[in-house]
């Protein structure tokens, strides 16, 4: 890729409007981002932030998303690593169709996943499921709603992590005595754990974000199903605008680690063996 | 010995049809031919790594055509090495004998006889991040050979090496098959490296193997 840097020819005039017009288009979005976040942290202060995180309700919904979270991102690697594995190491009949039903999460409104479950549940298994094992409206339901969403995006990323690595070692290791699955565990294992890193942190960062299918499957009872986007929502419903902010404000800090995490490790997802120069 | 009898293979686009070449005991066996005319399909299909449409693969005295890659006893050094990123050279070296579950003493000496052999003892403790080329070829033959393979399947190891490294890896590759006896299959389309190494040279053009000099 070819970069503008300080070594470049000299712009000339028309060059000059080129970039300048790309600079206040794209300029503009990133100031208004910058914005929101300058306002939210505006409107309040450090003792009110603190106060707030002492409330027992808000208090309740940190630990259970930092819980939540964290299931749903072990769950989702769980099931992101053989699925990327397999999505993109083996070619098999209604393999496409497996990719494709994978992303629908993705491109799916969230509203639209919450229902889903929730209809899903009503079905004679689910409820038959649901008499030994409370799913809807309890704990376990935050978990599932978060990992409908969170998991499509992990196998996406294990999926790039595992293209992106040459099956080469793989072969090589199986001539040296590997069955497939010593291949796996030996070499493409720990060769994709940076990705593995960089499929977690999304899990984790989409999974503390969801919001429509928890609201619509768990619902929002407090001590009971609240998460942290669950708590915007109620303190905004009933008014509290501060609190709402001081908790948004703690999910954009947290957020903004998951990214530089994301950032870091993420760029690197594809290890590659020095190459022969 | 390597022999392939009328073998078909079929490879994206394009079909090899009855290939055959014979490749007697500890010989060095060097397949040229154009980029593109499936030397290397040929390559991985004798490796087990790529299904064999039709004819046989006879490894000394065992049909190895349906034999799992594991089984044939093969070392395997492809272009471009892939050598294992998360591990020390020592444990490139060892890694086929830690699979067969050899004990650790039997490991330790034969990866330290590799090395002296291949001249990278210095780098044994080393990972793999800053090795040079010829440092890297020489690791994928070390792994390739610790296990003492019967046949050395070599996938123009020399290709992307400066010609001063090429030289001293050519006169390596001589030394270490007049040590192990091990039959050698090397592909390059470079003919000067295949006047030197081989005792036998296989052309494959046009899906054929053209014609074989020893």
């Amino acid at each position: 890729m070819t970069r503008m840097t300080a070594d470049h020819a000299p712009l000339s005039g028309s060059d000059r409007r080129f970039y300048a017009v790309l600079a206040v288009i794209g300029g503009l979005y990133v100031l208004l981002l910058v914005s929101m976040l300058v306002a939210d942290s505006a409107y309040t202060t450090p003792g009110h932030l603190w106060k707030t995180l002492q409330s027992p309700e808000i208090r309740y919904a940190i630990r259970l998303s930092l819980l939540s979270c964290t299931m749903t991102t072990i769950l989702s690697l769980w099931v992101a690593v053989p699925l990327g594995y397999v999505l993109s190491r083996t070619r098999f009949p209604g393999r496409d169709l497996v990719d494709l039903i994978v992303e629908i999460p993705i491109v799916l409104p969230p509203l639209v996943v919450g229902l889903s479950l929730l209809i899903l549940f009503q079905t004679a298994p689910g409820r038959a499921l649901e008499t030994f094992f409370p799913i809807t409206y309890a704990i376990p339901s935050v978990i599932l709603a978060q990992f409908m969403v969170a998991c499509a995006f992990a196998v996406r990323t294990m999926r790039t992590t595992f293209d992106q690595l040459s099956p080469r070692p793989e072969q090589v290791a199986l001539t040296l005595g590997c069955h497939r699955s010593q291949a796996f565990w030996l070499v493409a294992f720990p060769a994709a754990r940076r990705g593995m890193l960089a499929a977690a942190t999304l899990a984790w960062a989409r999974s503390l974000g969801e919001f429509g299918p928890i609201l619509v499957f768990s619902g929002a009872t407090r001590f009971k199903t609240e998460v942290l986007s669950t708590t915007v929502f109620l303190e905004l419903s009933v008014g509290n605008l501060e609190a709402a902010v001081a908790v948004s404000l703690l999910m954009v800090a947290t957020a903004v680690i998951a990214l530089f995490i994301l950032r870091y490790w993420g760029r690197e997802t594809a290890l590659g063996e020095p190459r022969l120069s | 010995m390597i022999a392939v009898e009328q073998l078909q293979i079929s490879a994206g686009n394009f079909t090899l049809r009855d290939l055959s070449f014979r490749l007697p005991a500890g010989s060095y066996g060097v397949l040229m031919g154009r980029t593109g005319q499936g030397k290397t399909t040929l390559l991985e299909a004798i490796c087990g790594l790529r299904r064999v449409h039709g004819g046989r693969i006879r490894l000394d005295d065992d049909d190895v055509t349906d034999w799992p890659p594991a089984q044939r006893n093969i070392g395997f050094v492809p272009q471009d090495a892939a050598l294992f990123s998360h591990l020390s050279v020592r444990e490139q070296l060892g890694f086929s004998l830690a699979v067969r579950k050899q004990p650790a003493e039997v490991q330790r000496k034969r990866v330290e006889e590799v090395a002296g052999w291949l001249g990278i003892t210095s780098l044994l403790e080393r990972g793999i991040t800053g090795l040079s080329g010829g440092e890297i070829q020489r690791v994928a033959l070390g792994r390739a050979l610790a296990f003492q393979p019967r046949v050395l399947c070599l996938d123009e190891p020399l290709s992307a090496l400066d010609q001063d490294t090429r030289d001293s890896m050519c006169d390596l590759l001589q030394s270490v098959q007049s040590r192990t006896r091990v039959t050698v299959l090397h592909i390059t389309h470079n003919r000067a490296e295949a006047e030197r190494l081989a005792d036998c040279v296989i052309h494959l053009n046009d899906g054929r193997i053209e014609n074989r000099n020893a």
